[in-house]
Formats: structure tokens, C-alpha cells, sequence
């Protein structure tokens, strides 16, 4: 009898010994192959595009607001974060009124607060505060042009002021992260200036995001742990290992050769090996989308709405998803229908050469009298997909339509320039159309910025200077309607007067493809640009 | 002695002023603007124009220049654009990660050049030196970047044997000299030594045919020396030339293995410059190329003081 309770005890610890084991394996590491070729900044402020949000961003800080990251089955809508509730101010428009979360504490203990959100907004906005960073400016302010200032009413409610009314303030401010005002004030008395101050908290920052880092080696790896008083679900991996690796195809041997167990943005010609060696490639429709820009300059051909819309029905948009081996969604516009900001226009961007072909001799061009056009592109860049290939494949998909398409070809940080400069610049060098992919995570950035004539260049981004006093009222109307579901109402129907007058060239959505080993499991990838590394783990 | 280390240490200042000046204008004449290291490219037009002044980078271009001058004849080779980071501090890393690359790759070219070049030379017009004169060919011809990849596919991809990138489970911040750190440099530095392997060995090989023609060796012979004997004078009149070749080998190596760097995503001066070359990060790219210049120049001198040590003509001359 004893001998059998003995044997029952022992089986029985041996069981929930093994079991406890198991669970704890199940967390482990995760390596990161990302495709920057240095760890994006990480004072709170990221550099290189979303990857540094996705990376070293949303990990270890957080926004008032955030994008709900936990789903792949739908746009990702904005989610309460570091700020419970938040509206505007009905009798003051320009002022937002935040309710704060309480017991939230930075990686380094100290309180976050309204004292904290005062002091991280003034770090990029007023010029004589000690902590202000120039830096920090040009890859936080663009993302918030409205933004002025931020008021503390309470230890856990806070005003943000803008520059007029916005009802796009809330996508515009998950762009900006709350940084330890407690860690800089202590490294600043390290350090004679705030810039090496500012370098210092890089090296080892504090916010208070799922992860803190525990090592950093600038342009080699970041390390991160789980923080484990972060305020939300905790994350399940136990460490998260940041790789700079800029070459596809040395990302894809570290995957294959066992150094990584995730990378980015796999090389298309490599996935089929990929999958025959059982790792696990995933991707889902980005807020991304890849056009030609057109300019609407007087003596452009693509000022006339026929030929824009010849173009968008030239082009077999399935053929060029089968070039990029299946890593795209053929776009009919800026979002995918079924967003809240799609709206249904009334013009249904398809395959129809036909419809193209009469409508291009409705405007006097054809195959007897071919129509010329040039379009600036990049021969690679963040974000640019393959845009040689696709390029010339839509090159050849309009020829027997009569339309020549001549490419110039420039630097990716040339065209980002030029961009800026517009289509009357000296820069476009004559060009009719521009290629630049362009993310579409917030209003302001997927519609107001093309569509304003206010936002020309040197402004922002309307690079072709298009004009039309109804899409400015349209903007005006989205941007001081607050009621969320009104304003996305009205965004709809900015985007589908957008698509009515083929403002775009739309090509593509990106998919944002990732390769990864089969023990990566809890892995979701939203329809975003962004992941929530709390999901994935190591089993 | 001392007054000829003088005069070419002299040397040095204009070279690093001209390569100081081509490198900022060069950068200036480029497509593309500084300022997209910094902010990104929907920024609007104010937000920009403000980062600009904040940067510096709306003064007039001699000013840039000079300014940037200034603070290098201090010591100062300024802060990253895109990082903030200073220049020096990731300079200084890289060029220890490429030094470590560049001399095991130069010693193997060295020794499997001068091996391959003796053994051409020595048996001229035999099978022996048509397979090494084929293998230099080869070594010249053969894109080093793509026999990296060929290799990362056989040796990491398929084999499992070595690693196919990195500089270090850690990092090259922990380096040591254990196998678990060495097996990282196996890949790159055969990838990287193939070409001066292939340029010693025919500069060996042209030497050491040459000096087998000499006076001197029939009288060596002559006077009954063995051929191992003979061969160590033959070595010992090569070496000057051979050490020549090399010197500037490790110099090309040091600043020009981009590709292979990128290939291997090895932490050298090759990687931080393709970064910075697409950041336009101006100060790491003229700090960068300024040292790289400054240690060819210095290269060159300590070759041609071992060279002096070496054969006693030079000196003379």
C-alpha cells in the first residue's frame, strides 16, 4: 500500500513537473529578422517607418490610443490604451478632453500620469522645453500636424490642444509614445546636453509597454524581456531578439539555418521552399496601397478623368498578383471594400480593356495614335513592393492599348524628395505620374493629404496639386464631424468620390508577408502594419 | 628616417581634405536630401523646413562644410543623422568588426596566393601552374558576393554546418576567440579572400618565375645549395612585391567589402556605409569614408616601410 501511494505521489509530481516544464517552454524566445538595416530608435520615437512602430515602438512604449491588434478579420479599429476615454470638448472644439488609466508605472517604476502625457507632448512641440528633441520632431510632429499643445486638468485627465478642429486626432496621436519623463530626468543628470541625454534613454529606455529592453548593440540587435507589471494581458514569449537583417536573402538562410525564427518580408522566389521545409508563411491585407499618383497639372494627360480611368481598367491586376506570387490584393481603391471608409463608389475599378480602349479614343488616343506617358518610380524602397517588376509588367499590360508608358527612374530617397516637391518641380523631370506605396492607417494620411488642395506641395503630399472645392468641403466636413461613425460615414464618401474621379492609378494592396518557424505559435497578423508581439510564442 | 615619416604623414592632410571635400559634394550632388534620414516622407513642408534649421542643414553648403571641418581637425566626425548616435562610436565598432574580417581574409590570400603563385612560378608551363593560374582567374573573375551566397546556401542553408550571418550569437560586442564565435567569420572571410587570392598568386607567380630566371639562382645552384635553400632566397626577393600587393589588398578590403558585409549582414565600415549611403546620413558617410581614406594612406606607409626593412634598395632609393 505504501509503496503504491509512493508510486502515486512520484507519477503524480513527475506529472506536474513536466507539466509546469511544458508551460514554461511554451514562451521561450522569439528572433527577429526585420528588414532595417539598424534597430529602429528606440528613445520612444522610431525611426525606419512602421517596422520601428512594430518594433521597437509598440513593444516598449504606449500611445493614449492604440489599434486593436488582436484580430485578422477586420480593419483593426482604435482601442482605449494608455487613455480610458477620451472627446472633444463641445464647446471648444480644438480641445480634447483625455481620461487617463490609473496604476500604469513606467519600466523604471515611476507613475505615469498627466504630468508624464504634458511632458512627452512638449518633448516635440515647444521648442523651449528642456527635454525637446529635433529629432524626435520630424518623426512625431508630421504625424500630428494639428497638434499644439497638452494641458494637465488632473493627475489622470489631460487636454490636447490643436490648431483647429480634428476629428482625426485620435488616429493621429497612437503616432505618439510616452516616454519616462522620471529615467530622463535622472539621465539628464548624467549628461550635459539633452541630446546625449536623448541617447542615453535610447540606449536604455523606459515607457510602458508590454516588453522593457535589456540589450541593446546599435546596428546588431535589441533585446527585450517581458515586463511583468505591464498594466494590460502580459505577453506570453519570455524574450524578443531584434535582428537588423536588410538582405532578403540572407534573412531567409538565418530562417532556413535555424539564426532567426521570424523573419520579414521573405523573398517571393523563396517561399515556395519556405513552405516545402515547413515553416509557416503568413500575411493578410495591409493599410497599404501601391498606385501611380497622377498630376494634374495643365498639359497633363492624366488631368482628364477618362484616361484615369483607361488606366485603372487597363490592367490585369490578377496577373500581376500571380508575378508576385499571390503577395498582393488587387486594389480598387485606397481602402478594401468592406472598410467603414470604402463607401461604394459608383466607378468599379476591374479588368475591362475594352471600356479602356473607349474610353482613351473618347479622349483622341489608341493604338494609331498612341498616348505617352512617363512615370516616375524607384528601383526598390520600403514599402515599394517589387516596383521594377510590377512597373514594367503594367508597361506591357498598356502598350496594345496604345498607351506608352516611359518610366525615370530614381533613388528611393530621390523620389521621397520629390515627392514633396510636386509635379511642376524641376524634380519630376516631366514625369505625368508618381510611384510611391502609401500606408492608409489614419484619414489624414490615406485621404485628406492627396485630396486637399491646401495640402500641395511644399504642404504635404499633394504631389499632382489637384483642386476640387468639393473634396475640400468633403475633408472639412470628415475633419469637424466627431461622432466616430458620422465621420467614418463621411470619410466613405470622400473615398468614394475619390475613386469616382480615378484619382489614383490603384495597382495593389501590400499583404506584408512573414516567414516563420512552425514552433511560432499564438501569432496573429491583423490587417495592419503593426503586430501585438504579447500573442506569439515559442512552443 | 624620421624626416620621410614626416613628409608623408604630411601628405596625409591634403588627401583627407580632398577626400573630405568630394565625399560632402558628392553627397550634395546626389539625388535625394540629408533631410530624409531624419523625417519621413509624408512630412509636411513646414515640419520639414523647421528639422532642417534645427539640423543645420538650411545654411549655405561652404558653411556646412566648413563647420564640419572644424569639428573633425578637433576630433569631432559629428553625430548620425538618422540615429544621433555619434559617428565615431559606431565607426569605431565597425572598423574593429571589418579589421577582424579584412586580416583573415588578406592572411589567407596571403598564404594561399603566395603557396598557389610559388608553386606556378617554381614549375612554370606544368599542369601545377595552369590549375593555379586557373584558380587565380577564377578568383579575379568570380563575383565574391554571389559565391557568398552560394556558399550560405550549401555550408548554412543546406548542411546546417555554419552560421549564415551575424557577427556572434551576441553580437560582435562579446566577441571571443572560441568556435562558437570563429565559426560566424569561416563564411566571410573565404568569401572575401577569394580575390586577393587570386591577385597574389599572380603576382607571385610572375615574380617568382622571373627570379628563377636570375643569374643569381643558377649560380645558387651552382654552388650546390638544395632547391629548398634556393627557394628561401627566391621567397626572400619576392616578399617586398608580394607585401605590396597585399598591403593594398587589406586597404581594398577594408573599405570595399559592401557587398559581402550586406551578403553576411557582418556589423563592418561596408554595412554602415550601404545604410548610410541610403539614409543620405551625411555625417557617417564623410566620417566613414575620411578614416577609411586616412587608414589607406597609412596602410600604404607601413607597407612601404616593410618594404624598406626588407630589401635595402628601397631604402637606398
Amino acid at each position: 500500500m505504501t509503496f503504491r501511494r509512493t508510486l502515486l505521489a512520484a507519477c503524480t509530481a513527475l506529472t506536474l513537473a513536466l507539466g509546469w516544464q511544458g508551460d514554461a517552454r511554451a514562451q521561450g524566445t522569439i528572433r527577429i529578422g526585420m528588414t532595417a538595416a539598424d534597430i529602429p530608435l528606440t528613445h520612444g520615437q522610431p525611426d525606419q517607418g512602421f517596422e520601428g512602430n512594430r518594433f521597437t515602438g509598440i513593444p516598449l512604449f504606449n500611445a493614449l490610443i492604440a489599434f486593436d491588434l488582436s484580430r485578422a478579420d477586420r480593419p483593426t479599429p482604435l482601442v482605449p490604451a494608455l487613455a480610458t476615454e477620451w472627446a472633444v470638448d463641445p464647446q471648444v472644439r480644438t480641445r480634447w478632453v483625455f481620461k487617463l488609466r490609473p496604476g500604469v508605472t513606467f519600466h523604471d517604476g515611476s507613475p505615469f500620469n498627466a504630468d508624464a502625457v504634458v511632458w512627452n507632448v512638449r518633448k516635440v512641440l515647444d521648442r523651449d522645453a528642456p527635454q525637446y528633441d529635433p529629432r524626435q520632431v520630424g518623426l512625431t510632429a508630421t504625424r500630428m500636424p494639428a497638434l499644439r499643445s497638452a494641458e494637465k486638468i488632473d493627475d489622470l485627465t489631460v487636454a490636447l490642444i490643436t490648431s483647429e478642429p480634428d476629428s482625426f486626432l485620435p488616429y493621429n496621436i497612437t503616432n505618439l509614445f510616452m516616454a519616462s519623463p522620471v529615467h530622463w530626468q535622472a539621465l539628464r543628470a548624467q549628461h550635459p546636453t539633452a541630446e546625449a541625454t536623448w541617447n542615453a534613454f535610447a540606449a536604455s529606455p523606459s515607457g510602458t509597454g508590454p516588453f522593457r529592453m535589456t540589450r541593446f548593440v546599435p546596428r546588431e540587435r535589441a533585446e527585450y524581456a517581458r515586463f511583468e507589471n505591464y498594466w494590460d494581458t502580459k505577453a506570453k514569449a519570455d524574450r524578443i531578439v531584434l535582428l537588423p537583417i536588410p538582405d532578403a536573402n540572407a534573412r531567409t538562410a538565418a530562417l532556413l539555418g535555424g539564426q532567426v525564427d521570424w523573419i520579414e518580408a521573405p523573398s517571393p522566389d523563396t517561399v515556395p521552399q519556405l513552405r516545402a521545409r515547413g515553416f509557416q508563411i503568413t500575411q493578410n491585407v495591409q493599410p497599404h496601397f501601391w498606385p501611380w499618383q497622377p498630376c494634374f497639372a495643365a498639359g497633363s494627360p492624366l488631368a482628364d478623368v477618362r484616361i484615369r480611368r483607361a488606366l485603372n481598367l487597363g490592367v490585369d491586376r490578377e496577373g500581376l498578383k500571380q508575378l508576385l506570387g499571390g503577395f498582393m490584393v488587387p486594389a480598387a481603391g485606397t481602402v478594401q471594400p468592406g472598410h467603414p471608409w470604402w463607401g461604394n463608389p459608383s466607378f468599379n475599378i476591374r479588368t475591362d480593356k475594352a471600356e479602356a480602349a473607349r474610353l482613351l479614343a473618347e479622349a483622341g488616343y489608341g493604338p494609331q495614335r498612341p498616348l505617352t506617358i512617363k512615370v516616375q518610380i524607384s528601383a526598390s524602397g520600403s514599402g515599394q513592393m517589387q516596383p521594377l517588376a510590377m512597373n514594367e509588367y503594367i508597361q506591357q499590360e498598356l502598350k496594345p492599348l496604345g498607351v506608352n508608358i516611359e518610366f525615370d527612374v530614381v533613388d528611393w530617397n530621390a523620389l521621397f524628395g520629390n515627392w514633396r516637391q510636386g509635379c511642376t518641380a524641376p524634380s519630376a523631370r516631366g514625369a505625368h505620374a508618381i510611384n510611391v506605396s502609401i500606408s492608409t492607417m489614419d484619414p489624414f494620411f490615406a485621404l485628406a493629404r492627396f485630396y486637399d488642395s491646401r495640402m500641395a506641395p511644399p504642404a504635404s503630399n499633394n504631389w499632382g496639386f489637384f483642386n476640387d472645392p468639393r473634396f475640400d468641403e468633403m475633408i472639412r466636413v470628415a475633419r469637424t464631424t466627431f461622432e466616430p461613425a458620422a465621420r467614418d460615414a463621411a470619410l466613405a464618401r470622400l473615398h468614394a468620390a475619390g475613386v469616382e474621379e480615378a484619382l489614383f492609378i490603384w495597382f495593389a494592396h501590400d499583404v506584408s508577408p512573414r516567414a516563420m518557424s512552425p514552433r511560432i505559435r499564438g501569432y496573429v497578423q491583423p490587417q495592419s502594419w503593426f503586430v501585438d508581439l504579447r500573442l506569439p510564442y515559442i512552443q | 628616417m624620421i624626416l620621410y615619416l614626416l613628409r608623408r604623414a604630411l601628405y596625409a592632410i591634403p588627401i583627407a581634405l580632398a577626400v573630405g571635400f568630394v565625399c560632402f559634394m558628392l553627397v550634395q550632388i546626389a539625388p535625394g536630401d540629408p533631410i530624409n534620414a531624419i523625417v519621413p516622407p509624408d512630412a509636411p513642408g513646414d515640419v520639414v523646413e523647421q528639422v532642417r534649421r534645427d539640423y543645420g542643414l538650411d545654411k549655405p553648403l561652404p558653411v556646412q562644410f566648413g563647420l564640419w571641418l572644424f569639428k573633425v581637425v578637433q576630433g569631432d566626425l559629428g553625430r548620425s543623422l538618422a540615429t544621433g548616435r555619434s559617428v565615431w562610436s559606431d565607426l569605431s565598432t565597425a572598423i574593429g568588426n571589418t579589421l577582424m574580417l579584412a586580416v583573415c581574409a588578406s592572411l589567407v590570400g596571403f598564404v594561399m596566393g603566395c603557396t598557389l603563385g610559388g608553386l606556378a612560378g617554381t614549375f612554370r608551363g606544368s599542369w601545377i601552374d595552369r590549375a593555379a593560374t586557373g584558380l587565380a582567374v577564377a578568383g579575379v573573375s568570380v563575383p565574391h558576393y554571389w559565391l557568398g551566397m552560394v556558399m550560405v546556401v550549401i555550408f548554412s542553408v543546406q548542411l546546417n554546418w555554419l552560421p549564415a550571418m551575424g557577427a556572434g550569437p551576441g553580437g560582435s560586442s562579446d566577441w571571443a576567440w572560441d568556435w562558437e564565435h570563429f565559426q560566424f567569420l569561416v563564411l566571410p572571410t573565404i568569401t572575401l579572400s577569394v580575390i586577393p587570392t587570386g591577385i597574389v598568386t599572380r603576382t607571385v607567380r610572375g615574380i617568382v618565375a622571373e627570379i628563377m630566371n636570375q643569374e643569381f639562382v643558377v649560380a645558387l645552384r651552382g654552388k650546390g645549395l638544395t632547391t629548398f635553400q634556393v627557394f628561401l632566397h627566391v621567397v626572400k626577393n619576392a616578399a617586398p612585391n608580394a607585401l605590396a600587393v597585399i598591403g593594398l589588398q587589406l586597404g581594398y578590403l577594408m573599405g570595399g567589402s559592401i557587398l559581402v558585409e550586406t551578403v553576411f549582414s557582418w556589423p563592418g565600415t561596408g554595412l554602415l556605409l550601404n545604410s548610410a549611403i541610403f539614409q543620405r546620413d551625411l555625417p557617417v558617410l564623410q566620417g566613414t569614408i575620411l578614416v577609411l581614406a586616412m587608414f589607406f594612406v597609412a596602410l600604404n606607409l607601413i607597407v612601404d616601410l616593410i618594404q624598406a626593412a626588407l630589401d635595402p634598395r628601397i631604402k637606398r632609393a
